[in-house]
């Protein structure tokens, strides 16, 4: 009835008696299974819906691949690059690539293909040309509006303090008085 | 010009306005894509035929016809079969399928079983002239002219309404020209 209960520590909560070598060692045994956890978890950031049959020999050339993929959207799932998502028209599109790429193609060469079948569209980043020019400058242009508004409205405020004319010898007076009242 | 400030807020919400309206027009949706293909030569193909002549482009030439993209796995494609049939046996269009990504037996059941409204089928089981179209999902339905160019692209089931408003129209002005 009294035996001790087996305690329930939390992972990272180190031994209470800590400075023992055992006491060490048992709290890293605690806490291999949440650091291979974390260790996974690392390994996980670059998790592409490319599949390895579609991976080029060349690990130059795949990489070349890697990068021009993730400048194209996938058109099934309108927001994803080809290289992350796994429809099956994004597949196609990373073959072709893929192909262009095995066939010598530049990446510029191998881009404008795609462009060619798909429009300017497939472009994850819009090339600035005239029809885009609003949504490149367009941000920059508000804040120089901004900034302009802002400097012209501070220039137009009367000066509130500095310019003030300076009190005339009555109000001066004054003024003597009452801080001399307030003191006392 | 102080009281014309005061104004501001109002234009902007006009602006505004006018800009959701153009968004949320009924009939708009965003997701579909102009073709990057509008006005360009169709690109080259051959395919092998379902039931024995092939497909080629180089074989339509010489009148508008249509070109549509299906599958026996495509669930809008059913939606539009009747549509199709329509085309082809009332409005006697060319009409001409490509079967995407696809096992011949399984387009072959379904043509038998919902009827075939096209005057031949090509094979395209990798999806590869699809994608040298530009297709991204299945149904597409393509307007060639007589010198072989795209120049419309429909996307989804094509409905009635499309039939009767733009595209009987565009093959009549395409057969003038």
């Amino acid at each position: 009835m009294s035996a001790p209960v087996p305690q329930r520590t939390a992972p990272f909560v180190m031994p209470a008696k800590a400075g023992t070598h055992a006491t060490w060692v048992l709290a890293f045994a605690r806490m291999t299974k949440w650091i291979a956890l974390l260790l996974l978890l690392a390994l996980a950031t670059h998790a592409f819906a490319v599949e390895p049959s579609e991976r080029l020999a060349d690990p130059a050339l795949e990489a070349r691949a890697v990068a021009i993929g993730a400048t194209l959207r996938c058109l099934v799932c309108q927001n994803e690059s080809i290289e992350d998502s796994g429809a099956s028209l994004a597949h196609d599109i990373r073959v072709l690539l893929r192909q262009l790429l095995l066939k010598g193609d530049t990446d510029e060469q191998a881009r404008e293909a795609i462009v060619a079948r798909y429009g300017e569209f497939v472009l994850l980043k819009p090339p600035v040309q005239p029809a885009t020019y609003i949504l490149w400058f367009g941000p920059a242009a508000l804040l120089g509006l901004g900034f302009a508004a802002m400097v012209v409205w501070l220039r137009r405020r009367p000066a509130a303090t500095s310019s003030a004319e300076p009190l005339s010898p009555q109000e001066q007076s004054r003024l003597e008085t009452l801080l001399r009242e307030a003191d006392r | 010009m102080r009281r014309a400030l005061y104004l501001l807020p109002l234009l902007l919400f006009v602006v505004l306005a006018g800009y959701f309206a153009l968004a949320l027009r009924p009939g708009y949706d965003p997701q579909t894509l102009p073709s990057a293909m509008i006005d360009k030569e169709a690109p080259a193909f051959d395919l092998a035929g379902l039931n024995g002549d092939g497909l080629s482009r180089d074989g339509l030439k010489g009148g508008p016809v249509l070109i549509n993209f299906f599958a026996s796995w495509c669930v809008p494609c059913r939606v539009e079969q009747p549509v199709l049939m329509r085309l082809a046996n009332r409005e006697h269009v060319p009409l001409y399928g490509i079967d995407y990504k696809d096992q011949p037996e399984d387009a072959a059941k379904l043509l038998a079983q919902f009827g075939d409204p096209y005057r031949r089928v090509g094979l395209d089981p990798d999806g590869r002239v699809g994608l040298d179209f530009g297709v991204y999902g299945v149904p597409e339905t393509y307007v060639l002219d007589s010198t072989g160019h795209i120049r419309k692209r429909f996307v989804g089931p094509l409905t009635a309404e499309e039939v009767d408003k733009e595209l009987l129209p565009l093959l009549k002005a395409l057969k003038k020209s």
